[in-house]
């Protein structure tokens, strides 16, 4: 078998061990280094770029054009000198959609400069007038689509803390999970923020699954600590930080499976929506899932479940277990 | 006989699964058959084509949309569209507050016109009229769609979708406005009147063109570009109607004619100020004798008055049908609206890119599997042919379930929802991996691999009940709170949220129990992925292991099944006293 099943088998007894609990301070100031700079640069960016959804303004679509082959650069010109015909002094925002088309995203226009506009690009790309596809957007649409999302998120938060304290039968847990999930969405957003990617509506959309998964990979692993942590019974040698840290190891080779197996649509998603068809919805929800479920595996054994040790450390009972003689760790042999 | 009530309990599990899948192919087969149903999911605009308008209602801040309020926008809008005889739009209501209407194709510019209009409706006084010029040449080519084009005098829903050089009124002598006593002439300006004799009944088409203040004159066309008028200030607003409806109507003997008619009921306030509108008109003689019902500043009505109404329930007849009565009716009933709408977003997706992006999309899914199922196979060997066949199960429960709520319900997909059926592809495998590992967990323990796959299930479907629980609350709460693609989005990821518990319990775990008995899998072979001595387990007893003795391999092969096999007996007992009396769910 692989080695990466005797990893697990190792993980599993104890033979090796990694110190996820013991080294939390360290997994601290990493997470909240990310946090920092997430929030920090996206700052100093000047916030994050919107996309059109929510500042309002128009969109035309140019298809079959043979015009990006000659290059993006020339393409994108063509189209702004088109727009600056009808639109004297606008600025439009151009980029390459898929082989063959173009996507140009201006200011609000009247009904009649949209129609320009659309003759022109049409002129310009030598297509016909069928082949350029506009849109308008309304700047409130992208403040509701925010909005919902907010309430959303606040009522998905109250939901599944109450179903974690009730299943896991401890507030802490849910509490722990839901540090973790503000630690992905503020890392995954902050992705967005410090390169400057726009955030569109499939962007919130993903998001927001990073609420659905983030919280998945956190309850595997919870489910496994409460499971070691209610076996250990009043005579365990183990200290409950240590019973928690062998849950996490034995999760390990666990979460490392479902993470890979979890990226791999997404990442096709990904590769083809970035490829095939540029900027859209596809790459948009597959980009924000891609690092959501990286960030939120990440989180879920470094961040939730030292994070959830330290909530209790300082309950009686488990400082009763914390004075035992820490004889199984040094029996095993763990590698610190 | 507990291997042959483990067999048969997951045989019973299986045929339950293919009760499910056969119901489901019979349910869309009879949708198909009978209903108009198709065995391909019906797509959305994205993916199809064509034009998605978001319409959000203009309210003060504070202030809510009822649902009725909705539904009675819905049904006003809906017959805007129809009148334009586009068939197949779609409209709905979406997260309580705003309407989406999705029309296939490109609409023109007039449906878009009249979609996009407020629905407001209000009584004025018919000042001034004139027959407009070229009214042969507004016929729509495109009115023929439900028969609902009729040729009501009052009221004709086939509204002009002439493009603009076709309306172009020839210079009509403007009727010569002589001031009466009564307040409504005088309001015929001479600015008033140029502009009347210069107005092109083809600028109605532009949303806001024709917009009067309540107490000033209004310019403005039939609903067909027929007459143009010039009305007094509202006299009564739309607001005012309680009821309209259609029937036939009753000749002052009491025998019911062949006539139709339209029957409006007003509230106090609009029955006080109607009986001061007809009492005067009814004195008046010619055009000035009508009063006009302007929906969205255009008359779709301008009836004579006969007498003076003064109970507040006026009844209009004219040449209308049952269905032009009934329209006018309904435009009057609803188009009394509270509340106006305002374009949030309007998108035209062209069928080209909607069929690339849909192709993409099953490209995504394709690759996504491939590699799904590449690295359960290095991961698990033989166990990822489970995997691909839960997969597969999966992905047949899920695309029935699809065509079926499309069949039935109405549902689209979009190119969200694909992405999320893409992504869920993950997510389902990711319970199957939750059980494995649990199985080889039970195996690190010592346990048979019967054993490991009943124990292994006990606790895995613990782990995947609760962490599907939470997708799924994740996934209504988007679909009930989010607008936009999202809802698509969600809907996907909670059917299959379901559809992973479906198939992890009907198929993958009576799968691992038929497949725990086979000489390959049961007995642990080295590709099976559930070999016992790759997993270390050789002393059995919780967390504590020796290292596997070195014996070569084709040793190990030869006996280690035989002495597997034994261990197991003596050791199943103690696994299923030791797990039921701890695995209590």
């Amino acid at each position: 078998m692989s080695r990466f099943t005797q990893l697990g088998n190792d993980l599993y007894t104890g033979a090796r061990s990694f110190d996820f609990v013991g080294k939390r301070r360290l997994w601290y100031v990493i997470a909240a280094v990310f946090v920092i700079v997430s929030i920090g640069f996206t700052v100093l960016r000047g916030g994050f770029v919107f996309g059109i959804e929510f500042r309002g303004g128009s969109e035309f679509r140019v298809q079959g054009t043979s015009a990006v082959e000659e290059g993006n650069a020339a393409a994108t010109a063509i189209a702004i000198d088109a727009v600056n015909t009808v639109v004297a002094g606008s600025n439009p925002r151009v980029s390459i959609v898929g082989g063959d088309s173009v996507r140009v995203q201006t200011e609000q226009l009247t009904p009649s400069e949209t129609d320009d506009v659309r003759r022109a690009l049409a002129q310009a790309y030598a297509v016909s007038e069928s082949e350029v596809s506009s849109s308008f957007i309304g700047a409130t649409w992208g403040a509701d689509i925010t909005r919902s999302a907010l309430l959303a998120l606040v009522v998905f938060l109250v939901l599944a803390s109450l179903v974690m304290a009730i299943y896991f039968r401890t507030w802490k847990m849910a509490a722990a999970a839901i540090v973790a999930l503000f630690h992905d969405l503020i890392v995954t957003t902050g992705v967005y923020g410090v390169l400057g990617l726009e955030i569109t509506p499939a962007a919130v959309i993903g998001f927001l699954t990073i609420l659905g998964y983030s919280l998945y990979d956190t309850v595997v692993v919870f489910d496994k600590v409460r499971e070691n942590t209610s076996e250990d019974g009043v005579e365990s040698r183990r200290t409950f930080a240590q019973s928690v840290n062998l849950a996490v190891n034995q999760t390990l080779v666990r979460s490392i499976n479902t993470s890979i197996v979890a990226v791999l649509p997404t990442a096709s998603i990904l590769f083809i929506g970035s490829v095939l068809l540029g900027a859209g919805t596809l790459r948009d929800i597959a980009l924000a899932l891609f690092i959501g479920t990286l960030v939120g595996t990440y989180s879920s054994i470094f961040l939730a479940a030292p994070f959830y040790v330290h909530l209790r450390a300082n309950e009686p009972e488990v400082k009763k277990q914390g004075s035992r003689p820490r004889v199984v760790r040094t029996e095993s042999g763990a590698v610190r | 006989m507990a291997r042959s009530t483990t067999e048969r309990k997951a045989i019973r599990s299986l045929v339950w699964l293919l009760v499910i899948i056969v119901a489901l192919i019979a349910a869309n087969g009879a949708s198909v058959l009978f209903n108009n149903g198709q065995w391909t999911p019906k797509l959305a605009l994205d993916l199809e084509g064509g034009t998605q308008i978001v319409l959000s209602p203009q309210i003060a801040s504070g202030e809510s949309v009822s649902q009725e309020q909705l539904d009675q926008a819905v049904a006003i809008i809906r017959q805007r569209v129809d009148a334009g005889g586009v068939s197949e739009a779609e409209i709905n209501t979406q997260g309580g507050q705003n309407i989406v209407v999705s029309i296939p194709g490109t609409p023109d510019d007039e449906t878009l016109a009249r979609i996009q209009s407020s629905a407001k409706l209000e009584f004025r006084a018919v000042l001034t009229a004139d027959l407009a010029s070229n009214t042969t040449a507004g016929q729509s080519p495109t009115d023929d769609a439900e028969g609902d084009a009729a040729d009501g005098e009052a009221v004709d829903t086939d509204t002009d979708t002439a493009p603009e050089p076709d309306a172009e009124p020839t210079e009509a002598p403007a009727p010569t406005a002589t001031p009466t006593n009564a307040s409504d002439l005088a309001w015929i300006t001479p600015e008033l009147q140029e502009l009347f004799a210069s107005f092109d009944c083809a600028s109605l088409d532009v949303v806001g063109a024709n917009v009067a203040p309540v107490d000033e004159p209004l310019v403005t066309c039939e609903q067909d570009s027929s007459v143009k008028y010039i009305l007094g200030p509202v006299e009564v607003a739309g607001e005012r109607i309680v009821d309209a409806r259609s029937g036939l109507i009753a000749s002052s003997t009491g025998v019911t004619t062949n006539e139709w008619g339209v029957f409006i009921e007003f509230d106090g306030t609009g029955t006080q100020q109607f009986r001061t509108v007809t009492e005067r008109l009814v004195t008046l003689s010619g055009v000035q004798n009508q009063f006009a019902i302007v929906l969205d500043g255009r008359v779709i009505s301008a009836p004579r008055t006969i007498s003076a109404i003064t109970d507040g329930r006026p009844q209009i007849s004219g040449s209308f049908t049952e269905e032009t009565a009934r329209i006018l009716a309904d435009q009057l009933k609803f188009g009394a609206l509270p509340i106006g709408f305002e374009v949030q977003s309007s998108e035209n997706i062209s069928a080209t890119l909607g069929v690339s992006q849909l192709q993409s999309g099953i490209i995504a899914g394709i690759i996504g599997l491939v590699l799904v199922a590449l690295y359960g196979f290095f991961q698990y060997r033989a166990l990822g042919g489970v995997i691909i066949a839960s997969l597969i199960v999966a992905g047949v429960v899920t695309y029935l379930i699809i065509t079926y709520l499309s069949n039935q319900q109405g549902l689209r997909l979009s190119l969200a929802g694909v992405a999320a059926l893409v992504i869920s592809i993950g997510v389902i495998a990711d319970s199957f991996i939750v059980y494995f590992e649990r199985i080889r967990d039970e195996l690190r323990d010592g346990r048979s691999v019967d054993g490991a796959v009943e124990a292994g299930w006990k606790r895995a479907f613990r782990t995947i009940l609760i962490s599907d629980v939470i997708n799924f609350i994740a996934a209504v709460v988007l679909f009930l709170l989010a607008v936009g693609n999202v809802r698509g989005f969600a809907f996907m990821l909670g059917v299959t949220t379901i559809v992973d518990l479906i198939v992890v319990v009907l198929f993958t775990y009576p799968m691992m129990q038929l497949l725990g008995r086979t000489q390959f899998f049961g007995g642990g072979h080295r590709l099976s992925g559930l070999d016992p001595k790759a997993l270390g387990a050789v002393y059995r007893g919780r967390a504590q292991f020796r290292a596997p003795v070195g014996v070569s391999t084709v040793k190990v092969a030869s006996s280690s099944r035989e002495a597997q096999r034994r261990q197991t007996i003596a050791e199943r007992k103690a696994a299923e006293a030791r797990g039921d009396g701890k695995d209590e769910r």
